[in-house]
């Protein structure tokens, strides 16, 4: 019998999803997984709030719950200005959670452990946050990168520090999602394929000792769950925080 | 159903079940709760927080060079200013979150 190999990366590759219409229009397993992340996210919403009672039900709690904490995060962290931003937190928020979550199960895509796909979100928030920057303050915008309270010899090396550091925003905004929902994602995988190496090689022994790796991915499971709901969580956050900054240039 | 005095009794039973609610026990809990919630924020955002303004500074650096073709005297210049904005972008993120 031939030893199984461990491959580790081969489960966030892009096949094409929906058979032959699919492969014609290159709709990919990510494009599935992100169009069952919006119907998910709307259909819950849909049926929760069909009730519309007084004291709600289980699914209207769910939807109760979630719109509460979106909208508590908006409030103490831009101001009561921020409810104008609540749809595109609200969206930004569900759709990477439902996203992180998706990709828990077995044979479902996790898109978030795309760079593709969590840049393309950082870069949205990067370019509307300096957007409702230039808009709500003009030209002055550009005093964000100017410390207060500095001797005017220092600015030309304090500038360039504080630009970089806005830059450098969208990349830590994406890479921090895509490395976590990767790291997890690939020591799952390690964890498995050491336990088919197990069996493989050691017989009935290694069937008992395969309970250790089987044990850590449970354990993992946990982990994972936690990973996904925190990432969503400080996505959404630092979209927040990025738009007080705008809004408040300090 | 939502008049008279009925509504009345309602409001007094909800005052005192919202009183009986906010305890001192529940309040420190909930404190605690958040507080350790943003401990964990916290160390899930330091690490690349340092290392993303880093990169943004070289690619910067290297793109300049590539322009001005002054290769490699600009990226090596942008090297500490970029260290320097990983320091201030954990500075902030740190101040933020006291």
């Amino acid at each position: 019998m031939a030893a199984p190999s461990i491959d580790a990366l081969g489960q966030f590759s892009l096949t094409t999803g929906f058979g032959q219409f699919g492969r014609a229009l290159h709709f990919t397993n990510s494009n599935e997984a992100m169009l069952a992340a919006a119907v998910i996210i709307t259909g819950v919403f849909a049926l929760g709030l069909q009730a519309r009672a007084l004291v709600p039900g289980r699914m209207q709690s769910l939807v109760e719950l979630l719109y509460e904490f979106v909208r508590n995060m908006c409030v103490d962290t831009i101001g009561e200005e921020g409810l104008r931003f609540f749809p595109l937190v609200f969206t930004i928020f569900s759709f990477i959670l439902l996203g992180n979550l998706i990709g828990l199960i077995p044979y479902f895509f996790a898109f978030t452990s795309h760079i593709a796909v969590t840049l393309a979100l950082a870069l949205f928030v990067f370019v509307f946050s300096t957007g409702v920057g230039f808009y709500t303050h003009g030209f002055r915008f550009f005093k964000f990168f100017v410390p207060s309270g500095v001797p005017g010899w220092l600015l030309p090396l304090l500038v360039p520090i504080e630009i970089i550091s806005y830059l450098s925003r969208p990349v830590s905004l994406s890479v921090r999602l895509f490395a976590n929902m990767t790291a997890g994602h690939v020591m799952w995988e390690v964890f498995a394929g050491f336990m088919l190496l197990l069996t493989a090689s050691f017989g009935v022994l290694g069937v008992f000792a395969a309970i250790v790796p089987l044990g850590l991915n449970v354990a993992l499971a946990a982990l994972e769950l936690l990973v996904a709901g925190l990432q969503a969580y400080v996505f959404a956050i630092l979209t927040c925080l990025y738009l007080h900054d705008a809004v408040h240039m300090h | 159903m939502s008049e008279g005095p009925d509504k009345k009794a309602f409001e007094q039973r909800l005052q005192a079940a919202e009183d009986a609610a906010q305890g001192s026990a529940r309040e420190s809990e909930a404190k605690q709760a958040s507080s350790a919630r943003r401990a964990i924020e916290l160390a899930m955002r330091l690490g690349v927080e340092m290392v993303a303004a880093m990169v943004i500074a070289v690619v910067v650096g290297w793109g300049l060079d590539k322009l001005f073709h002054t290769s490699p005297w600009l990226m090596i210049v942008m090297v500490p200013v970029g260290m320097a904005a990983g320091i201030r972008n954990l500075l902030r993120a740190a101040g933020k979150n006291e």
